[in-house]
């Protein structure tokens, strides 16, 4: 069977995905060379701002748009956090605002916890290069 | 011994830095100082379990070849000034533990070394013959310590410094034929508001030239009157931070001024940032380095600053300034 792998993924879509994704690690690179903010506050701040673009409905733009551009970086943590508490509360009210959060990243979280346990098995810290 | 000026201490009968020993890590042995040293490792772990361990080996083992190497029993030896940077001087006591020599635990930050030879070369004049004055540092610990725990992959801010992995130990006695220590100025803190534990020679500056200036005051001398004057590690940030601000008080250093954090890395191959910092920094480029020119007799006049940042890692969450301080040694031969 011939596969015509020019038609296998959307070029757009991947170009897009790569810019979007690009601009944001931008924004944190220029936060760690120009200001005296940590990588931990850098983080928060990444976190925090994507739930509240996100729950001002903002962020779902970017998503729709760059798909995992937008998602996979700490930005889309923060947005799924945002989109999880608002879809909770629409299920089952107030509660639903503290668990459905938790709940839409629980699969990243685990997912986290899990290959970091495996990465701590079979690696071995290093010295970094520079 | 007599106190001269308003911080200086002047020995009449200078005691002698019999011998000194220095081991590195990985990335010290690639550095321009490379041969100077004892021996250098190949990984920065050297065999043990964890870089604590690591560190602890490393004191162990230099303070074990200066012994060997002047000659020195250990039972002459009257006492030990030896610290670290980590929790508690950890590295140090735990290195040590099985050395049999009376030990003081000396915390300075990395200002220790010569800390550490200040207080030797006191005991000299006094009751002791011999005393041993030893540091250490351990990149991988010291990020843990003082940053983020390397497992996390931060990257490094453009003005932070490098902690050196090693360690540097000396021989301080009563008689000998030099190269002696005439005057010591033990600093006083200086703090100056900067909070930035990525930034320690901008922090650290301001406390060199507090005692380079207190040392000339005190002495009458000037800053030609040494061949050299180092300072520990303020590294590239700092070195013309502290040029700078003798500048400002009327003593121009530039000519015969360096830093053993600049000393110690090349800064266009090995990227560094600002430079080498850490207890091991001035400690290992003096007792490898700058000791073997006193010897040869290429420096005969040195003037040797070791700087400390007084921080530790609760006092940087809570948004402290660093204290910073500096302890001077003149050394002659």
């Amino acid at each position: 069977m011939d596969i015509n792998w020019a038609n296998v993924f959307e070029w757009s879509s991947l170009l897009k995905c790569f810019v979007v994704g690009g601009l944001i690690c931008i924004i944190g690179q220029i936060l760690i060379d120009k200001t005296k903010l940590t990588p931990a506050r850098i983080l928060v701040i990444f976190v925090t701002t994507g739930a509240i673009l996100g729950g001002l409905g903002i962020y779902k733009c970017v998503v729709d748009f760059a798909g995992a551009g937008a998602t996979v970086p700490l930005t889309g943590f923060g947005y799924n956090l945002a989109k999880g508490a608002i879809e909770g509360v629409k299920e089952t009210g107030l509660v639903g605002a503290f668990t459905g959060g938790i709940k839409a990243a629980s699969g990243g979280i685990a997912a986290a916890v899990f290959f970091g346990y495996l990465a701590s098995l079979i690696s071995k810290p290093k010295m970094k290069k520079q | 011994m007599e106190k001269i000026g308003k911080q200086t201490i002047k020995f009449n009968n200078p005691p002698t830095i019999t011998e000194c020993a220095a081991i590195v890590g990985p990335k010290e042995a690639q550095g321009p100082l490379a041969k100077y040293f004892d021996q250098t490792l190949d990984d920065e772990f050297w065999g043990e379990k964890t870089w604590e361990k690591a560190e602890s080996k490393i004191i162990k083992e230099t303070v074990n070849t200066v012994i060997s190497k002047s000659g020195v029993s250990s039972d002459q030896i009257d006492c030990c000034f030896a610290g670290d940077l980590l929790n508690q001087c950890i590295s140090s006591s735990f290195g040590l533990r099985e050395l049999s020599i009376p030990l003081f635990g000396v915390f300075g930050a990395c200002s220790t070394f010569v800390e550490s030879m200040c207080l030797g070369a006191m005991c000299c004049e006094n009751f002791a013959e011999n005393v041993l004055c030893a540091t250490s540092s351990h990149f991988c610990s010291a990020e843990k310590q003082f940053r983020f725990p390397l497992e996390l992959g931060n990257q490094r801010p453009p003005s932070s410094q490098w902690t050196v992995t090693g360690s540097g130990a000396s021989i301080v006695s009563k008689s000998g034929s030099g190269p002696f220590i005439t005057h010591i100025t033990p600093g006083k803190i200086v703090d100056m508001g900067i909070k930035d534990a990525n930034n320690m020679g901008a922090a650290m500056a301001p406390a060199f030239a507090d005692t380079l200036i207190s040392h000339f005051i005190d002495t009458g001398r000037n800053p030609s009157y040494y061949d050299a004057i180092i300072s520990g590690d303020l590294g590239h940030v700092g070195k013309e931070i502290a040029i700078d601000i003798a500048k400002s008080q009327g003593y121009n250093i530039k000519s015969n001024y360096n830093d053993c954090g600049v000393l110690i890395f090349d800064k266009a191959k090995q990227d560094t940032h600002s430079g080498g910092s850490g207890c091991a920094c001035c400690g290992t480029v003096f007792s490898g380095y700058l000791f073997k020119q006193l010897k040869e007799r290429k420096i005969k006049k040195l003037l040797l600053i070791a700087t400390g940042a007084l921080t530790n890692s609760t006092s940087s969450q809570q948004g402290e300034s660093i204290p910073g301080i500096a302890h001077a040694i003149s050394i002659e031969v």
